[in-house]
């Protein structure tokens, strides 16, 4: 039996593919452990950070301070690469809709809100200049809604409200959770079931999201790690937090 | 030769009721906070706050102090939602909120620093930062792509408070750690007469760069009005190197959130008498943990 973190890793991994040298940028756990996967496996040239302020050369471990410092990346030097178009995020997400809207500033009305969350951090920049994804560690019709209460992360139809530049240049990858793999690949950029995880059902994934799913008529299995995967994961994450986050 | 040296209270007696301040740091990271609890001490209230929130902001809330919140979040990093600025906002306790992109609070302190009405940028088109904030206006580029773009706004700022590792009596100041954030520009977005650096440590001019490199020195005294000596004046935030964030203080903090009983319980214990009573409580408390 494949391990559902080990799926969910991958999976992240696999939404750097291609991307070249640009900064792979993770928040949180597994978003950060997709990221270094990818670098120390298919995607050679990324640039990751240790999560402060320096981009790090060589596998650094989740949770690890021995690092190979190659760059110093300040917030400020995060946010020139964030306009500049040098970087693909993988975000949290509280809610998301079919267009791939995102809201991780607060639930309820805006003028009072019923639960705050963060802000709207640097969600909206994000979306606006480069390429973004997002991780969900808990798939339910909480997060995936019709519509999110509040536009923190753009989708398809507000990017293209934004104008010709943003529209361009706005683009939702993926979208990995405990269950599946989506992406924006549906009808007029609709939400689409990529993948499901092994052992989950198709029909498990559609109950667990609160909008119409586009779904084809074949569904694959997200793929589990290779053997080189397996090795570089066992070296990126030794204490096994990924499963601190990803429950079986 | 100015020496600038003043305390905590003699900066924050500079405020008024209703002025816009500035509180460098980031996050739960390196924040002016024995600053923030010499306002607490004052009676200043109705303050805009412009941040990028943490801790100082749950205290000002929690204390009733804020009027106007400008911010593009509120968090305590390792605890990942802020407590106290959680209560206010969903009990309706702040009367304005402006929520920005992160990149857009930069470029408004930004604007304010090199004194332009205000500086372009693609980040809040699109989003409900633009609905919410339905003073913030768009421009159309006068070239050729004739792109419409945000107009961020300058914020100015009454008054800036930043905490920095060291800083001679003068103002010429130097950060040790990982990150400046922004705090030059929240010094550059504030007017002459209330642009405070605190430093762990004053120290003289000559000794700026025993501990690291010039590039450490990004703040300069034309910048700085005040300097004050606050050692463990981040606490409970992180100080990088000087010291790292106080992670048990600052759950004990959170975990009072949201209890009346607790949370007078814990003001009762840190925050009712001077900076001193409050680093010997914390002393206490950390002798208690063992």
């Amino acid at each position: 039996m494949v391990d559902l973190a080990d799926i969910c890793a991958v999976a992240i991994a696999e939404t750097f593919r291609g991307d070249g040298e640009i900064f792979a940028s993770g928040m949180g756990t597994l978003p950060m452990l997709g990221a270094r996967l990818a670098r120390a496996t298919f995607e050679p040239d990324l640039l990751v950070s240790d999560g402060e302020a320096f981009y790090v050369a060589g596998d650094l471990p989740i949770g690890g301070t021995d690092k190979t410092v190659e760059g110093w990346i300040p917030f400020r030097s995060v946010f020139d690469a964030l306009w500049g178009g040098r970087r693909h995020v993988v975000m949290g997400a509280s809610q998301l809709d079919a267009e791939g809207n995102q809201n991780i500033s607060n639930i309820g009305p805006w003028s009072k809100p019923t639960v705050q969350l963060l802000g709207v951090r640097g969600a909206p920049g994000n979306t606006a200049n480069h390429v973004t994804s997002y991780w969900v560690p808990n798939h339910t019709a909480r997060v995936f809604v019709p519509h999110v209460d509040v536009v923190s992360g753009l989708g398809y139809r507000r990017a293209a409200e934004a104008g010709a530049w943003v529209d361009a240049h706005h683009e939702i990858r993926r979208v990995v959770t405990n269950k599946a793999v989506l992406d924006f690949e549906g009808p007029g950029h609709r939400c689409r079931l990529r993948s499901v995880h092994p052992g989950v059902a198709v029909e498990d994934v559609v109950a667990a999201t609160g909008f119409e799913l586009v779904v084809p008529a074949d569904v694959p299995t997200s793929r589990g790690p290779t053997a080189e995967e397996a090795a570089a994961l066992a070296v990126l994450d030794p204490q096994g937090l990924r499963h601190r986050e990803v429950k079986a | 030769m100015t020496d600038k040296r003043c305390t905590e209270d003699e900066a924050v007696a500079t405020l008024s009721d209703g002025m816009t301040i500035g509180i460098g740091g980031w996050g739960s990271r390196r924040k002016p906070m024995s600053v923030v609890r010499a306002i607490l001490r004052s009676g200043v209230t109705d303050l805009s706050v412009v941040t990028y929130g943490g801790p100082d902001v749950g205290l000002l809330c929690a204390a009733g102090r804020v009027r106007k919140l400008v911010y593009g979040f509120v968090s305590l990093d390792s605890i990942a939602l802020e407590p106290h600025f959680r209560a206010a906002r969903q009990s309706g306790a702040i009367p304005e909120t402006v929520e920005l992109d992160e990149g857009m609070l930069q470029w408004g302190l930004y604007a304010a620093t090199l004194r332009l009405p205000f500086l372009p940028t693609r980040s809040g088109l699109g989003s409900d930062v633009l609905a919410f904030n339905p003073g913030l206006r768009t421009v159309r580029s006068p070239y050729d792509d004739a792109e419409e773009l945000v107009a961020m706004p300058a914020i100015t700022l009454d008054a800036a408070f930043v905490h920095l590792n060291r800083s001679d009596a003068r103002g010429n100041a130097s950060f040790l750690g990982p990150d400046l954030y922004f705090d030059d520009l929240f010094l550059g977005a504030a007017g002459a007469g209330r642009r405070f650096v605190s430093a762990e440590r004053i120290v003289p001019t000559e000794d700026l760069l025993r501990e690291g490199t010039f590039h450490t020195l990004r703040i300069n005294r034309s910048m700085v009005d005040g300097v004050i000596e606050a050692p463990s004046g981040a606490h409970f935030t992180s100080c990088e190197p000087d010291y790292g964030r106080d992670e048990a203080f600052q759950k004990e903090y959170a975990d009072a959130a949201g209890d009346a009983d607790r949370w007078a319980a814990f003001t009762a214990r840190y925050l009712a008498g001077s900076e001193r009573d409050y680093q010997d409580a914390v002393r206490r408390t950390a002798g208690d943990r063992g």
